[in-house]
């Protein structure tokens, strides 16, 4: 029972190793646990998942795995649907204004009761069950999961908080965000942007210094420090989200995390095709949480580095012409916030996610490979890394 | 067995979930692993569970600058050089110029205490790799003096990050792992309660209700957090703040004493607009 339970979690990859497995097995041993399933929970997820971004699916595999016995202590009103796959058919089937307009409704008291009342009628909690409200398409539930209202339908269910076992409440969903694997490749090659400099204070020996001071001094030691390295680069991260990038997120997500750990200095923001007056930190508060680009370009001094991620597929209105946005009026075309921003920072590249081979194809690829000046470069590894040799060119 | 277990303390509030990971981790007598977002009592927990099972309390912290190998033992060769020009006798002895390190002082210590390594993630990348062989054996080599330092028995080690870097996967493996969530409003009331325990139950309900206000506000730069909501409680009861003024829908501007759980001046600018702007929507 506890070797499949082990192989399923891998197989939720949930990195999970042998050593790990048999920390859980030893605890048991030595009854660390009181037999109690709730405690037993616990102490498995505090042996095998070492990252909160796993609690999730743990919590889903603990749930399918451990099910009949748990069935033993209350009955189970759990609803699990994965939230990923809802929201990835919400921003598949709903339009920018159906969003919108979801949100200022405020139908969601009647929403959820529908909901509720199809939840209770399902029996299944696993795929059937799922695809059957999922396959909804249009009807409100996909926007459900799109929208961040939607993760209140665990909220809802957690009101009857006796009734669900712990695991099933599903607590940690959203921080199951960047699912970050195999990202060590990206690291590495941003590795190479590092450039260290001595700052902060004097903490290491400094060698040369000394002895040349000691023999001014006539034999007596004289120390000397200086600041150790430390990598001083700075990152400016622009995403371009939604739209024809939704087949790029794995790409760009990975790129995203890895840069995370890799940068001390890294701010990043989104836009959606082309950098306008607006840009944001926060997905879901694009409308309400805007930041004036012009802001962004006052605050960061110009010794960040710029790097742009997008797939500059779009009209080409939208680089050339006020007004051109395909989401709002923008009073100043593309072209000019652009220029703006390799202005204000010159050490800018941009990645594409798009096949290289295809940019030719598409005219707005290649006017804002020309605006970059040439320094557009293809989302792999390859491009990833003649992109930063470039980006360490002086200019 | 019984008085090893951890229960949380008069002054701490722990769930379940986190006192099985401690108590897993003292049983097993491997690291403990514990995440969350800052102010939500990861340092404390080890103050605590120190206190608790009335154990000697070892505090680690560790800072950008700050090598495994300090953690361990230094040797102090620029002193030793000094002391040599002035023809000092110690000189010929090197165990003068060692100086033990924290891990060394758990290591040794006569009764198992609890060692806390604090914000690990603030170090360097290869922090937490340098320590693999030191946590799992328990015990280390002194080059300097040629001898193994062994602990006398496994130390209780907590180990807390903020997440700011990724620890490596060898680190973890070697770790039980807890994520100290967010207190939802009942534990939050239990937290509250355990530290000003004759707080009126107006003032709690109101100041709660305008705490979790505040943190639903998209965009701030630093969420507060539990130990902002118990030093804002602690001005409020100073000031002696009727419960009225906390009250959300009539309130006129940020909530009195708001320096206590809004920490930058953008945050404070951004509360201000989004009441600015509810409050033009009513009129």
């Amino acid at each position: 029972m506890m070797t499949d339970f082990f192989f399923k979690l891998r197989q939720a990859s949930i990195p999970v190793t042998l050593t790990e497995f048999l920390t859980l097995l030893e605890a048991l041993n030595q009854r660390v646990t009181a037999h109690s399933v709730e405690e037993f929970y616990y102490l498995a997820r505090a042996a095998l998942v070492k990252d909160e971004r796993h609690y999730d699916r743990f919590d889903q595999v603990f749930a399918s795995h451990f099910k009949g016995l748990a069935a033993h202590f209350d009955d189970i009103v759990g609803a699990d649907i994965p939230l990923e796959w809802l929201r990835k058919l919400a921003e598949l089937t709903l339009s920018d204004e159906d969003k919108a307009l979801i949100e200022s409704l405020g139908g969601w008291e009647k929403l959820m009761q529908t909901f509720a009342e199809r939840m209770a009628e399902q029996e299944g909690r696993h795929e059937g069950g799922n695809k059957w409200i999922g396959t909804a398409g249009t009807s409100p539930f996909g926007a459900y999961g799109y929208n961040p209202e939607g993760i209140r339908v665990g909220q809802e269910q957690s009101r009857h908080r006796r009734a669900v076992k712990v695991w099933d409440r599903r607590e940690f969903r959203n921080l199951d965000d960047t699912v970050e694997l195999g990202t060590r490749n990206i690291k590495v090659a941003l590795r190479r942007l590092r450039r260290f400099a001595r700052e902060g204070a004097a903490q290491e020996l400094d060698l040369d210094d000394t002895i040349r001071s000691t023999a001014r001094n006539a034999g007596y030691l004289d120390l000397k420090m200086v600041p150790e390295r430390h990598n001083a680069v700075k990152v400016l991260l622009f995403l371009d989200v939604g739209g024809s990038m939704d087949d790029h997120i794995r790409a760009c997500e990975e790129l995203f995390s890895a840069a995370r750990g890799e940068f001390k200095h890294l701010e990043y923001f989104y836009f959606h095709n082309m950098v306008y007056e607006g840009v944001w930190k926060d997905n879901r508060r694009r409308y309400t949480e805007k930041l004036d680009t012009a802001t962004v370009l006052r605050t960061f001094s110009p010794d960040y580095k710029l790097i742009l991620v997008g797939d500059a597929t779009m009209s080409p209105y939208e680089i050339t012409y006020p007004g051109g946005s395909v989401e709002h009026f923008n009073p100043e075309a593309g072209d000019v916030w652009l220029g703006r921003l390799l202005t204000a920072w010159p050490h800018a590249i941009w990645l594409n996610p798009q096949q290289q081979n295809r940019w030719s194809y598409v005219p707005s690829i290649q006017m804002v490979r020309e605006l970059m000046g040439e320094r557009m470069y293809p989302l792999t590894l390859e491009g990833l890394e003649q992109g930063i040799r470039a980006l360490q060119r002086a200019r | 067995m019984t008085q090893n277990r951890f229960r949380g303390t008069e002054r701490y509030v722990a769930t379940d979930d986190l006192m099985m990971a401690v108590n897993a981790a003292v049983t097993l007598g491997r690291p403990l692993l514990v995440k969350g977002e800052p102010g939500t009592g990861k340092t404390q927990l080890a103050e605590e569970v120190a206190s608790a099972l009335n154990r000697p309390f070892i505090q680690w912290h560790v800072k950008s600058t700050t090598k495994a190998q300090q953690g361990l033992y230094e040797y102090d060769a620029v002193s030793r050089l000094r002391d040599s020009q002035l023809g000092d006798a110690r000189v010929q002895d090197i165990s003068h110029y060692i100086v033990q390190g924290k891990l060394w002082e758990a290591f040794i210590s006569e009764v198992q205490p609890v060692l806390l390594i604090d914000e690990i993630d603030k170090a360097d990348i290869e922090f937490p790799n340098d320590l693999l062989l030191e946590l799992d054996r328990m015990e280390f080599y002194v080059y300097e003096t040629r001898q193994t330092v062994k602990a006398r028995q496994r130390p209780i080690i907590i180990i807390t990050s903020n997440n700011e870097k990724e620890l490596p996967d060898a680190f973890l493996r070697r770790c039980f792992f807890h994520y100290i969530r967010f207190p939802d409003k009942d534990t939050m009331e239990q937290i509250v309660r355990v530290h000003y325990p004759d707080l009126k139950k107006r003032l709690l309900s109101e100041a709660l209700e305008a705490f979790f206000e505040i943190r639903e506000v998209p965009g701030l730069k630093k969420r507060p957090s539990t130990s902002e909501l118990l030093d804002w409680i602690k001005l409020l009861v100073a000031e002696d703040i009727p419960p009225e003024a906390l009250r959300g829908d009539q309130r006129k501007a940020i909530p009195p004493l708001y320096g206590a759980l809004l920490k930058n001046e953008q945050d404070v600018h951004l509360f201000e607009r989004l009441l600015f702007m509810s409050r033009r929507k009513k009129d």
